[in-house]
């Protein structure tokens, strides 16, 4: 066990923590809690696989401004009802389960097994740094930057109208 | 340029920790986030799990992005990261105006019936 | 020697030395907190008329004390030690948990306020980047620097909606509300303005800004530094980032989620004794540190003055010259503690001088003035790189200079038709008669 190995099982049962949190706990600002969490640690499991703009994003974008959004809406709501906890006897939590169980086992053992003996591929590892991306991002990328954009603008006005309009 | 990770106490990385690693924790995080839509009632926490959801995806392309396992891939790594973090962005964007548009509906829809419950919500219903 | 002491342990031990680094940044915050909030407490009452805090601390040694010079005589210390001592009462008082609070995230709530003031200072680097400096000062000189700050910061939301949410009270909560609401929309305004910096540096390294401060002003004046704070679009850049960082630390004029004539004591009016005062000490480091910030990105970080010592020593082979170029290397971390002390002034300063906005003011002005002029400066920022690179330093500070004043005609234009289309609306003056308009205040 590596100091690498170590730090990343600490930080992957964190994030589970958080993604078990954001299911089975009854309030939802406890759940949106667990979810920053979440988001938090795997910014940093971001940075171990050299990703260090995505990761940086990542924690400004979700756990900083997505969820405290989240956490606004939800105490402008005071959705604070306590009935919503998952009942274990239920039908569809016990299907639910099933089925996430079976698609889970699937692709665990067709997709993840073989690449489990996968690692030491050496090449640069510069690729995370915001000079690589944003030259990309300018250049290869202009034309669906261009057009997330217009979407951003597109979301922008259909929230305003959405929060404007009487019903 | 000098290789931005030598510094830092994770600088081998790659060497050490198998790629199915990251995938089987993305995995968990999708499967958790599925069961999630399916079994939560309160709109807010179904959103919160699809976000659950699209984070375990964007972990999966970071994931291959920095293993590229394709021949194709191989023969010009750099390329292949590049474009899996551009995915990742992408997302990312897409993400943030998902949740301006779709909170926005959550609060019309509180204002119009006071309370919410998905399982309420079938007055589309045939 | 001590040099070489760090030199080695960077060789031989680097995560010791990580550690090290990590303890200079905590034990300078924690120590400097304290005095802090005694210096607050004078300024304030200095320039309210008062006398503030100044008996606590002075010793009188009787007439037969043993040591000559000291006996009889009064020591004071002008309350310095009044922190201390209020920090050992919060220590001692009772420690109350009402009844009906959600009791997990109502404990977590002050550590988690606590946790960004302290991370915030990892990428700041308070000393030059070569020598014995350049081994401990940036905790992690990572690529990331400015966007890291700006990360960390916008998780400083948390404690405060959390405690508001925990509380179990209508104030309280409506102070949370209002701190994420108001954290939201500075946000922006302040990731615009640094990235206006960014983009003038290239780099999103602090040390990287720093040295980019040290390049000739204005791309001209060789003997001088490239203060961004001395170039116009860098000024505005600075004005914007004030703001907005004294809004994200919920001081005054921007203290809204803590109003006392409105709110009670807003998100902490349930917290009592230590809790209390962890809040207390988040809010003080989080300002030292992002003082830290202002400095490194706008006041030439460590630097003493925008002067190029070591270009005049070279210039004019004046000793006197060469003595202060060493002087500003060794003196670079009193230095930068001297440029947050100034910042943290200025906080009090504004803090005596201006009366809270109200809630749809706030809005006003992180949406409408804050966050266009920031875009505008933005645009800007871009037109100088591109003619600098074109016509060199000359023409782009033509260009930049005519797109500013492009886009202040622009703004007084679109300002006079709305004036002119609802000449009711836009004064800011304040009648007592007539209540506010109509916002949802939350």
């Amino acid at each position: 066990m590596t100091l690498n190995q170590i730090a990343f099982i600490v930080l992957s049962c964190l994030a589970l923590f958080g993604a078990v949190g954001v299911v089975f706990f009854n309030t939802p600002v406890r759940s949106a809690m667990a979810l920053v969490v979440n988001f938090f640690t795997l910014g940093l499991v971001y940075f171990m696989l050299g990703s260090e703009l995505i990761g940086i994003t990542q924690i400004m974008v979700y756990a900083g401004a997505i969820m405290v959004l989240f956490l606004f809406v939800i105490m402008i709501l005071k959705s604070t009802n306590d009935t919503d906890k998952p009942q274990l006897g239920e039908r569809r939590f016990i299907f639910s389960l099933l089925g996430a169980g079976v698609v889970f086992t699937m692709i665990y053992r067709y997709v993840i097994m073989p690449t489990m003996e996968r690692t030491n591929v050496q090449f640069t590892r510069t690729y995370g740094t915001p000079q690589e991306i944003g030259k990309t991002l300018f250049t290869q990328y202009a034309w669906p930057f261009e057009i997330v954009s217009m979407l951003l603008l597109v979301g922008i006005v259909g929230s305003i109208m959405l929060a404007k309009r009487r019903f | 340029m000098i290789p931005i990770l030598t510094h830092l106490p994770f600088a081998a990385v790659f060497d050490e920790i198998p790629l199915g690693w990251f995938l089987t924790l993305s995995l968990v995080m999708f499967t958790l986030g599925a069961v999630g839509v399916v079994v939560r009632r309160n709109p807010v926490v179904v959103f919160m799990c699809i976000e659950l959801m699209l984070n375990a995806v964007n972990l999966t392309f970071l994931a291959f992005a920095a293993y590229p396992t394709q021949m194709v891939a191989l023969s010009n790594p750099g390329e292949a990261a590049i474009t899996g973090q551009m995915v990742v962005i992408f997302v990312m964007a897409i993400a943030a105006a998902e949740v301006a548009v779709g909170l926005g509906i959550i609060m019309a829809i509180f204002r119009l019936r006071n309370e919410a419950d998905v399982d309420d919500m079938n007055t589309m219903r045939g | 020697m001590v040099a070489e002491f760090f030199l080695r342990l960077n060789a031989e031990n680097p995560l010791l030395l990580g550690l090290i680094r990590v303890l200079f940044v905590v034990i300078a915050i924690l120590s400097l907190v304290p005095p802090l909030i005694w210096w607050e407490r004078r300024l304030l009452s200095w320039m309210q008329d008062r006398i503030g805090p100044n008996r606590s601390g002075t010793i009188t040694f009787p007439d037969n004390f043993p040591l000559k010079g000291l006996a009889g005589k009064k020591v004071r210390t002008f309350g310095l030690i009044q922190p201390l001592l209020d920090g050992l009462k919060l220590f001692l008082k009772e420690d109350i948990t009402p009844n009906s609070v959600d009791r997990k995230i109502y404990f977590i709530a002050p550590a988690i306020a606590l946790f960004p003031a302290f991370a915030l200072g990892a990428t700041l680097p308070w000393g030059p980047s070569t020598g014995l400096y350049g081994i401990l000062t940036p905790v992690a000189d990572v690529e990331i620097g400015i966007l890291y700050v700006l990360a960390i910061s916008s998780l400083g939301a948390y404690g405060i909606v959390l405690a508001g949410y925990a509380s179990n009270n209508k104030y309280s909560m409506m102070g949370a509300l209002r701190a994420s609401a108001q954290l939201i929309s500075y946000e922006l305004a302040m990731a615009m303005s640094v990235a206006a910096i960014i983009m003038a540096t290239g780099s999103m390294k602090l040390t990287q800004v720093v040295s980019a401060q040290e390049e000739p002003l204005w791309g001209v004046v060789p003997w001088a530094h490239n203060w961004f704070i001395l170039t116009p679009f860098g000024l505005i850049s600075a004005i914007i980032f004030l703001i907005a960082v004294i809004a994200e630390t919920n001081r005054a004029p921007f203290d809204l989620p803590e109003a006392e004539n409105e709110l009670i004591a807003g998100y902490h009016t349930e917290y009592s004794s230590m809790k209390f005062a962890v809040f207390f000490m988040g809010e003080y480091a989080a300002m030292f540190i992002f003082s830290g910030v202002f400095a490194t990105l706008f006041l030439g970080g460590y630097n003493i003055l925008p002067i190029d010592w070591s270009y005049l020593a070279a210039a004019t082979g004046n000793g006197f010259f060469k003595m202060l170029a060493g002087a500003n290397y060794w003196l670079a971390p009193l230095v930068f503690l001297g440029k947050c002390f100034m910042g943290i002034t200025f906080f009090i300063w504004l803090r005596a001088t201006l009366p809270r906005l109200r809630y749809d003011q706030l809005m006003d002005l992180g949406w409408k003035s804050m966050l266009p002029i920031a875009v505008a400066n933005f645009i800007v920022v871009g037109l100088w790189i591109i003619c600098t690179t074109l016509y060199g330093a000359g023409g782009g500070w033509i260009a930049a200079i005519a797109a500013m004043i492009l886009f202040v005609i622009l703004y007084l234009n679109i300002l006079n038709t709305s004036r002119k289309a609802n000449p009711a609306a836009p004064s800011r003056t304040i009648t007592m008669v007539k209540s506010p308009a109509k916002t949802e205040t939350p």
